[in-house]
């Protein structure tokens, strides 16, 4: 069996531009990541069954006890799921990396021709794929239990933009977070500790109004608000003021300065 | 196409995490087409060179250059030209075996008729087509070595590293590892390897660089290396204090290892058969009693008291005795 002489010896590799080839490794990682969900049910179990009982419990045990003005508490409800389960699915990215990293496929991918940022990418769009499918759950189980948006057409586009914007800054956020955790256990609340108070200190679940000064203060002017209330608003109505500018701003920020950050510390990983 | 020099040329590499120097000052040069086992224990520097040579790690001071790339300012060029297998099975192990391969072709840039052909190819060579759309995480230790072995075959570089590739194997895969690293050769690759294993090294290596504390201490081929450890010894133990003594005058020309607690006295056996026959005539002449007596290959520890005047820590010996004897082929 290990007589090699047969085989093909006189593969070369192709020739691309830079570009050309940055583009086809991160097709090629943004394929195994995907692949990673596909391949994992239990990742596809929390992918699917998470936001349902965070909309069931909401809707029913909690909804009864929150005061949210006009609209009815489901409508309120929608956006703030929609968002927070962004937020929790970014944290596979922090767990992606962390894995690769702890485990010996990175010394593989670096020795590779490629450019190894490629991994990155991979990972966060695979982010994207992921939270667009727990969104359509969440959509229509949302509908299922008495959600009716007024969204027309556009409005529906841009709900859809603002979402994978955020979903995309908060994965390489996680990114970051995945670069310096020391195990891949350590990801695990590390991610939580971050994202639990951006998100449960919002307007996710109930207004901010009656919230003590400091978290409101918090609360009203950290990104997470600004999403939901502008997913919010273009869902079910309730008023927009600047919240749609904000959330995109927040977004673009969040990746202009997250990107390079995590991929110089991708690079820098290993090779001091 | 052909390229004059060497394929590997190392010089006065060096290496420190904080305040702990792994290499100090590496030199070293292997022949396109060689293939070179560095043999040391654990913290010897083996994984940090083989690291350094294969661009994850970039050197404090000298300079590697592999096909002729710099290994720091031809990063590139130099990842172009080598396949690296770690310590640890570096494969994904979602994806089935067929998957990784493909990935890892693509990743080499080669095309996709190509990457096809050759991962059919290698699953085939490499005794894993009947697992090769199981996803890797259900592969036992050998296949996943060979697995990982493969993926770094997929572009068929010219450069080869492998960073202790049978440490963990059952003794069947090792044997199986051997082989194919014994047949990459035959094609004409170059390979630089590293083991804990003398007979390892010995098995596979044209030639040998002992690698201890950061700096290479011994260089040459197996038998160059053998020779200065000595052959085998033979090892006798003695009902008493009284009959060690009488032994030891008897071969007390010879380099000889007395242990006066446990009664035993081992000697090179340099003549095979025959110095044995003459030992134990010797011994019943002069009313010695041999309780037992037995046979030692030369191990790493060997190697290392010769040269070092220290032992192998206590780590790598346990290893060394876990690990089953090989017979010559």
């Amino acid at each position: 069996m290990a007589d090699t002489a047969e085989l093909t010896r006189n593969v070369k590799p192709e020739t691309k531009s830079k570009f050309g080839w940055f583009v086809s490794d991160s097709l090629v990682l943004i394929e195994r990541s995907i692949k990673h969900i596909t391949k994992n049910p239990d990742q596809l179990l929390s992918v699917a069954f998470q936001p349902i009982m965070f909309m069931l419990l909401f809707r029913y045990v909690f909804g009864g006890a929150i005061a949210t003005g006009g609209t009815s508490y489901v409508n309120y409800l929608v956006a703030g799921i929609l968002v927070q389960t962004a937020a929790f699915g970014s944290t596979y990215t922090a767990i992606g990396v962390s894995t690769d990293l702890h485990r010996g496929i990175i010394d593989r991918f670096k020795s590779l021709p490629m450019n190894s940022s490629a991994v990155l990418i991979g990972h966060t769009v695979a982010d994207l794929v992921r939270n667009t499918v727990s969104s359509i759950i969440m959509i229509l189980v949302g509908l299922a239990v008495g959600f009716r948006p007024t969204a027309t057409f556009v409005e529906w586009l841009m709900v859809i933009g603002i979402l994978l914007l955020f979903t995309f800054a908060f994965s390489w956020l996680s990114a970051i977070l995945g670069l310096f955790a020391k195990s891949i256990e350590a990801v695990q609340w590390i991610s939580f500790v971050f994202i639990f108070p951006l998100t449960f200190a919002s307007s996710a679940y109930v207004p901010t109004k009656d919230m003590p000064t400091p978290l409101r203060i918090f609360a009203e002017n950290q990104p997470v608000t600004q999403v939901i209330e502008a997913i919010r608003a273009l869902l079910v109505g309730t008023p927009m003021g600047h919240h749609a500018l904000y959330a995109v701003l927040w977004s673009l920020g969040i990746l202009i300065i997250s990107i390079p950050f995590a991929t110089y510390l991708f690079r820098r990983h290993s090779t001091r | 196409m052909t390229k004059r020099g060497n394929a590997i040329e190392i010089k006065d590499i060096r290496k420190s995490f904080g305040t702990l120097e792994v290499l100090k000052g590496i030199n070293f040069v292997i022949p396109r087409g060689s293939i070179v086992a560095l043999l040391g224990p654990n913290g010897a520097g083996k994984t940090t060179l083989i690291r350094i040579l294969s661009t994850l790690l970039t050197p404090d001071a000298g300079q590697a250059t592999i096909e002729g790339f710099d290994v720091v300012d031809e990063a590139d060029n130099v990842r172009g030209v080598i396949g690296l297998t770690g310590q640890y099975a570096a494969i994904d192990e979602y994806l089935s075996g067929r998957e990784n391969l493909e990935m890892m072709g693509h990743l080499y840039h080669l095309s996709k008729p190509d990457t096809k052909k050759r991962a059919a190819e290698l699953l085939e060579k490499f005794d894993l087509a009947d697992a090769a759309n199981r996803p890797a995480k259900t592969y036992s230790g050998g296949m996943s070595r060979r697995l990982d072995l493969a993926s770094s075959l997929i572009a068929s570089p010219p450069i080869l590293f492998f960073d202790e590739p049978t440490t963990g194997l059952d003794p069947r895969s090792r044997l199986m590892m051997w082989e194919i690293i014994d047949n990459l050769t035959k094609e004409g690759a170059t390979i630089l390897l590293t083991t804990q294993y003398l007979d390892e090294a010995d098995q596979l290596a044209d030639r040998i660089a002992v690698l201890d504390g950061g700096m290479i201490i011994a260089e040459g081929t197996p038998n160059q290396l053998k020779a200065k450890v000595g052959n085998e010894r033979i090892e006798f133990e003695f009902d008493s204090l009284e009959c060690l003594k009488k032994a030891e005058k008897i071969i007390s020309n010879d380099s000889i290892l007395v242990n006066e607690e446990k009664y035993t006295l081992s000697v090179a056996n340099d003549k095979g058969v025959k110095k044995l026959k003459s030992l134990l005539e010797e011994f019943e002449k002069s009313n010695i009693t041999v309780v037992t007596l037995s046979l030692h290959k030369p191990t790493l520890d060997d190697v290392f008291l010769k040269l070092t005047g220290h032992q192998a820590t206590a780590e790598e010996l346990a290893e060394e005795e876990k690990e089953p004897k090989k017979g010559k082929k």
